[in-house]
């Protein structure tokens, strides 16, 4: 037992400190959990963390959240899995409180809300490259291309809620794949890679 | 009661959260707007303060939503809603199938998820911009804020910026601007 919350600490140390570096989350972790966990501490062979990445942008949340918890699970089961999510949300989590916190105490300071009415339009445009760079995998022939206009529409217009155009979203998609395929065309599925400078990929955050 | 309805929405947004980042911006936008917690441009500070930070944007943002309508506990609640969705499914996939994403049915959902996530994204830039005044009529704010949101996009597309530094250079012109 000793040894076993040895090795539990040992996890959340490691991703503890990856945690901090992965601005934007996502990929960015990848390199440095290859690093600390196959290299380092030889908890893992390599095999054993390639497919991580591709089940952690398949699923919900975070990529940088499931891989940990993924790769957690791998070493050390539950509690593993457990202690390597902690660590990577503890670190975030202090961060995010100590910026509210000084928000909160100094927004109705003139130069800070000077600031911020600078800082809006730059995370519209912010948000416009995410949508742009995901637009450059996702968009790909003529279905793809019209999902996005008529999710614009259904969303703006017609005001429905985005977690109901997310499920017609994955069924649309399901049922898109096996009608073109009793017409007899192909689709192809998997995501395609772009030629992306690995150091603004990461900024994207997950797998979609 | 807040902390449950904030435990509970967040769950909900964990659980549909595919492709994470910033697709998640509306679905966070619709539930803080309609429980009445936060106005839309309250709302864009909240996800500026995300992005300052380091780590996922839209756990980020959760907590900071989280932190501003309840405090401490507020961003507890929020950050846990936000992964306890994750953490069962990434645990259920790796005791049960460990190749989830070279399922031929995952695998046709995301080819319908991916171009729904752009629209998302889409949306959520022309709501934030419209209610930051960005494309209201003609005034010395509306004009200098959509050549803000342009050089912005320069920055991010063309020179590669860091989208933190991004958030910094355009918090200063904010400051020589408006103070």
């Amino acid at each position: 037992m000793k040894t076993d919350l040895k090795l539990l600490w040992g996890i959340f140390l490691v991703f503890l400190k990856i945690s901090p570096v992965t601005f934007g989350g996502g990929y960015a972790m990848i390199p440095a959990i290859e690093r600390a966990v196959v290299r380092e501490k030889k908890w893992l062979k390599a095999e054993d963390v390639t497919d991580v990445f591709a089940v952690a942008g398949s699923v919900p949340g975070a990529v940088a959240i499931n891989a940990a918890t993924f790769i957690g699970y791998r070493i050390a089961g539950i509690s593993g899995a457990i202690v390597a999510m902690m660590g990577v949300l503890v670190p975030t989590f202090l961060v995010v409180v100590a910026i509210s916190l000084s928000f909160f105490y100094l927004k109705d300071n003139p130069k800070m809300t000077a600031a911020f009415k600078g800082i809006r339009p730059a995370i519209v445009a912010l948000i416009t490259f995410a949508g742009y760079k995901i637009w450059k995998t996702a968009v790909f022939d003529k279905t793809t291309f019209v999902t996005v206009c008529v999710t614009v529409f259904f969303l703006l217009v017609l005001h429905v809620h985005p977690v109901f155009i997310i499920m017609c979203g994955g069924a649309a998609g399901v049922a898109f794949v096996n009608v073109k395929e009793k017409l007899g065309y192909a689709t192809r599925l998997d995501e395609p890679k772009t030629e992306e400078v690995p150091d603004i990929h990461y900024f994207m955050g997950a797998g979609i | 009661m807040l902390l449950w309805g904030l435990f509970k929405t967040f769950c909900i947004i964990g659980l549909v959260s595919f492709g994470g980042g910033y697709a998640m911006i509306p679905v966070i936008e619709t539930e803080v707007s309609r429980n009445g917690w936060m106005t839309t441009q309250q709302f864009t500070d909240a996800v500026a303060i995300a992005g300052m930070s380091p780590g996922a944007i839209a756990t980020n943002s959760a907590m900071v939503v989280g932190y501003q309508t309840a405090g401490l506990p507020g961003a507890v609640v929020a950050a846990l809603g936000m992964v306890l969705p994750s953490v069962v499914i990434i645990l259920l996939a790796a005791v049960f199938f460990s190749r989830v994403h070279k399922n031929k049915m995952v695998q046709s959902a995301f080819y319908g998820l991916r171009p729904v996530v752009v629209g998302m994204i889409i949306y959520a830039a022309v709501k934030l911009g419209l209610s930051n005044g960005m494309m209201s009529s003609i005034s010395y704010y509306s004009v200098s804020a959509f050549l803000l949101f342009a050089l912005s996009l320069f920055a991010l597309i063309r020179l590669r910026m860091h989208p933190v530094y991004v958030i910094i250079l355009a918090g200063l012109v904010g400051v020589t601007l408006y103070s």
